[in-house]
C-alpha cells in the first residue's frame, strides 16, 4: 500500500518537472520563440536567450527539484536509503576491492 | 621557448597525470572494471559524465556550428542538455536500484530474454563505434596541428595513451582520469572565452557579455544581425531551419543522450540511488559551463570574424580588409589550408558575404563583388581563439591538451562499454555462462584492447560516411535503447514481444529513413531536401518518430500477447522504490 503510493507522489514530481522541461525549451525555446522575441532581456531576444541560454539553466533547476522533492518522498513514505551502508545489490559479482 | 615545445611539455605532462591515475586505480574484479566497484563519490561521477559526454565535437566544432548557424545552433545546446533531465528523472535511479553492470543486461533481464540482449548489444556497438571513431580523428587532428607530427603517430600515442588506462584500470581508472581530463578541459576552454569576451564587450562572464553592448555602441547580438543580414546571410537569432524541423531534431538529440550506453552506464558506478539523481545534477552542472559559454564564443567569433574583414560599410570599397592588411593569425591558420581566401574580383581586398543569396546577388554585383572570396573551417572557431585575443602561448599549448583531453575520455567511455557488452553481456551473459570471474575480467581487457585496435584503425581510415552516421548513432538511441528502457520501467505490461518488436520496428523505420536519404554504405535513394521529407523532418530528427512508432508498436504487441511472468513484475516494482 504505502510502496504504491510512494510511486504515484514518484510519478506526479515526474510528471510536473517534465511540464517544465518541455516548457522552456519546446515551448518558449522552439514553438513560441518568434513572439517571445518581442520582448528583450538585456541584448537578448527573450525566445533566442531561452533557447540558448535560459533552458541549460532551467533543466538543472528542474533537475535539482527533482532530487529534493525525491529526498522528501523518500522519506515521508520510509524508503530512503540509509547513510552508512549502501543498499544491498542483488548482484552475484563480488565486490571485493577496498 | 617556442610554442611547439611547450605544448608537448603541457599535452605530456597531462598524459603523464593520466597514466599515472590508472596505475593508482588499478581494477582488481569485475565490478571494478565494470562500474568502478560502485564507489565513485556522486560529484567525482558528475564530473567524469561530463568528460565522458563532451566529445571533440563538443569542445573543438560546437561554438564554430553554432557560430555559422546562430539560432539554429539551438538544437544542438537544447538537445544535448536536456538529455540529462530525461536521464535523471526516468532512468539513471532506477537504473541503479536495479544494480547490475550493463544497459544491454538491464533489457535482457526485464524482457527476460537472450534475443532482446543481444539485439540491445548490437545497438550498442553501434552507436559506440560510429561515435568512437570520430573521437580517435580528433585526437589525430590536434596532434598534427599543434604538435606538427603525421596523424597516424598522433592516432598511435592516443591509442596507447587510452590503453593503458581503460584496459589496466577499467572504469575505475578511466573515472578518474575523466574527472582530471574534465578539469583540464574546462579549464582550456573557458580561459580564452574569458579575455575574448573582455576584449570586445568588457565584460568578464561570455554568458553575461553574450548579451552586453560591444565596445564602439550596441549590443552584440543586435550588432551582428545587422551585420550579417547587410551581407546577405540569415539573421543570427532567427535562422532558416523550420519550426518542425528544429523541434524534432531537437527531441531525437534530447532522447538519443539519454539513451547513449556509455553515458548511461557512469551513473552505476555511484553507491546509492540518490547518489544517481544527485549526480545528474552536477554531471549537468559540469556540462552546463561548457555549454552556456560556447554559444557565446560563438556570437563572438562570428562578430569577431564578419568585422575583421568587413571594417567599414558594405559596398564602398574601403568597406573591405585589404588582403596584405590581414592579422597575424589570419595567415597562421591560412597555412593549414583550414582558412582559404580567392581574390576573386581581383581588387586585392576580401569579400565575405552570402553569394547563395538569390536576392543579394544584384547588390553585390553592384558592388563589384563576384563571389564570397574567403572560406573557414569551423573547427578552427575554439583552435584560433587565444591567437584572435593575442593570449599567450601557454594558453595556445592549453587548448590543445583539453581537445585531447575531451576526445580521449569520451573514447575511453565508449570502449569500456564496448568490451563490456562483449565480456559481460555476450561471453558471460549469453555463450558462455561458466566462464570464471577472472577470465571474464581477462575478456573485458582483451575486448577493450580489440576495440581499441579497432577504433584506431577507423580513426586512420575513416569510412567516408561518418559525418552521416553521427545522426544515425542518436536516432538508434533514440528509437531502441532509451524507449526498451523507459518502458522497462514504468510500464509493468509491456513484454518480451513487445519490447523485442518495437526496438526493432523503431530501429528498421529510423536505420532506414536516414539510409534513405544519407546513402550510409549504398548511394542515397533521394535527395536530401525538405521538400522530401516526411512531415518536413529531417533525417537529424527521425529519431524522435522513430521512438514513438517504438511505443506504439511495443504496447499494441504487449497487449496481445501474455502478461510478463510474476518475478519480473516483482522486479520492475522493486526498482522504483529506493530500499
Amino acid at each position: 500500500m504505502k510502496k504504491s503510493s510512494h510511486w504515484g507522489d514518484n510519478l506526479r514530481l515526474v510528471a510536473i518537472c517534465l511540464v517544465v522541461w518541455f516548457v522552456v525549451s519546446f515551448g518558449c525555446g522552439i514553438l513560441f520563440v518568434d513572439s517571445l522575441n518581442r520582448f528583450s532581456i538585456g541584448g537578448f531576444e527573450l525566445g533566442f536567450w531561452f533557447a540558448q541560454q535560459g533552458s541549460i539553466v532551467v533543466f538543472l533547476l528542474v533537475i535539482v527539484a527533482y532530487v529534493v522533492g525525491m529526498a522528501v518522498i523518500d522519506r515521508r513514505h520510509g524508503v530512503a536509503e540509509s547513510d552508512e551502508a549502501p543498499p544491498d545489490d542483488a548482484s552475484s559479482h563480488s565486490d571485493t576491492d577496498e | 621557448m617556442s610554442l611547439t615545445v611547450l605544448t608537448y611539455l603541457v599535452v605530456g605532462a597531462s598524459f603523464a597525470l593520466y597514466i599515472g591515475i590508472a596505475f593508482a586505480s588499478k581494477a582488481r574484479s569485475t565490478g571494478d572494471f565494470y562500474v568502478a566497484g560502485k564507489h565513485v563519490h556522486p560529484v567525482a561521477n558528475g564530473m567524469a559524465t561530463a568528460a565522458d559526454w563532451m566529445s571533440a565535437a563538443s569542445f573543438i566544432s560546437m561554438a564554430g556550428l553554432i557560430a555559422f548557424l546562430g539560432y539554429d545552433g539551438s538544437v544542438y545546446l537544447m538537445g544535448w542538455t536536456g538529455g540529462y533531465v530525461l536521464l535523471a528523472l526516468l532512468l539513471a535511479p532506477y537504473l541503479r536500484r536495479f544494480g547490475k553492470f550493463t544497459v544491454p543486461e538491464f533489457i535482457g533481464e526485464r524482457y527476460y530474454s537472450d534475443v532482446a540482449r543481444v539485439v540491445a548489444v548490437i545497438c550498442l556497438i553501434v552507436i559506440s563505434f560510429t561515435y568512437v571513431a570520430g573521437q580517435m580523428r580528433g585526437v589525430g587532428i590536434v596532434f598534427s596541428r599543434f604538435l606538427n607530427i603525421d596523424i597516424g603517430y598522433g592516432l598511435l600515442v592516443g591509442m596507447g595513451v587510452v590503453f593503458l588506462y581503460a584496459v589496466l584500470g577499467g572504469m575505475k581508472g578511466i573515472t578518474y582520469t575523466q574527472v582530471a581530463q574534465y578539469c583540464v578541459l574546462i579549464f582550456a576552454y573557458t580561459v580564452p572565452a574569458v579575455f575574448i569576451s573582455l576584449q570586445v564587450t568588457g565584460v568578464m562572464v561570455p554568458q553575461v557579455a553574450f548579451g552586453s553592448e560591444v565596445a564602439g555602441g550596441g549590443y552584440l547580438l543586435a550588432k551582428l544581425d545587422a551585420i550579417v543580414t547587410d551581407l546577405g546571410f540569415a539573421a543570427y537569432t532567427s535562422g532558416t531551419k523550420s519550426r518542425i524541423d528544429v523541434f524534432f531534431i531537437t527531441l531525437a538529440l534530447m532522447v538519443g543522450t539519454a539513451g547513449l550506453p556509455h553515458v548511461i552506464v557512469r551513473f552505476f558506478t555511484v553507491p546509492k540511488v540518490r547518489d544517481a539523481r544527485a549526480s545528474a545534477g552536477w554531471a549537468l552542472l559540469f556540462i552546463a559551463i561548457l555549454y552556456t559559454t560556447a554559444p557565446a564564443v560563438g556570437a563572438l567569433a562570428r562578430l569577431n570574424l564578419t568585422t575583421t574583414i568587413q571594417t567599414g560599410p558594405v559596398g564602398e570599397e574601403t568597406g573591405n580588409l585589404p588582403y596584405e592588411e590581414r592579422p597575424e593569425w589570419f595567415k597562421t591558420w591560412e597555412e593549414t589550408g583550414l582558412l582559404t581566401v580567392e581574390d576573386k574580383n581581383g581588387d586585392g581586398r576580401i569579400q565575405y558575404y552570402n553569394d547563395a543569396n538569390a536576392d543579394f546577388a544584384a547588390q553585390a554585383e553592384n558592388f563589384g563583388w563576384e563571389g564570397n572570396e574567403l572560406t573557414v573551417d569551423r573547427d578552427i572557431i575554439v583552435l584560433a581563439n587565444p591567437e584572435i585575443a593575442g593570449l599567450p602561448d601557454w594558453v595556445v599549448a592549453l587548448v590543445a591538451a583539453g581537445g585531447i583531453a575531451a576526445a580521449l575520455s569520451t573514447a575511453a567511455g565508449l570502449l569500456l562499454v564496448i568490451s563490456a557488452a562483449v565480456s559481460h553481456d555476450l561471453c558471460k551473459g549469453v555463450f558462455w555462462r561458466s566462464i570464471s570471474e577472472r577470465r571474464e575480467l581477462m575478456a573485458g581487457r582483451i575486448s577493450a584492447g580489440v576495440a581499441i585496435l579497432m577504433a584506431g584503425y577507423l580513426g586512420f581510415n575513416p569510412p567516408g560516411f561518418v559525418a552521416q552516421v553521427v545522426a544515425l548513432a542518436f536516432g538508434l538511441a533514440a528509437a531502441s535503447l532509451f524507449p526498451a528502457i523507459l518502458l522497462g520501467i514504468f510500464s509493468v505490461r509491456i513484454n518480451k514481444p513487445g519490447a523485442v518488436a518495437g526496438m526493432l520496428a523503431g530501429l528498421l523505420f529510423t536505420v532506414g529513413y536516414i539510409i534513405y536519404f544519407k546513402g550510409v554504405v549504398v548511394e542515397p535513394f533521394a535527395a536530401d531536401v525538405a521538400e522530401n521529407w516526411l512531415f518536413g523532418i529531417s533525417p537529424e530528427g527521425i529519431g524522435g518518430i522513430g521512438m514513438l512508432i517504438n511505443f506504439a508498436v511495443a504496447f499494441s504487441v504487449s497487449a496481445l500477447t501474455r502478461e510478463p511472468p510474476e518475478e519480473v513484475k516483482a522486479m520492475v516494482r522493486r526498482i522504483r522504490v529506493p530500499r
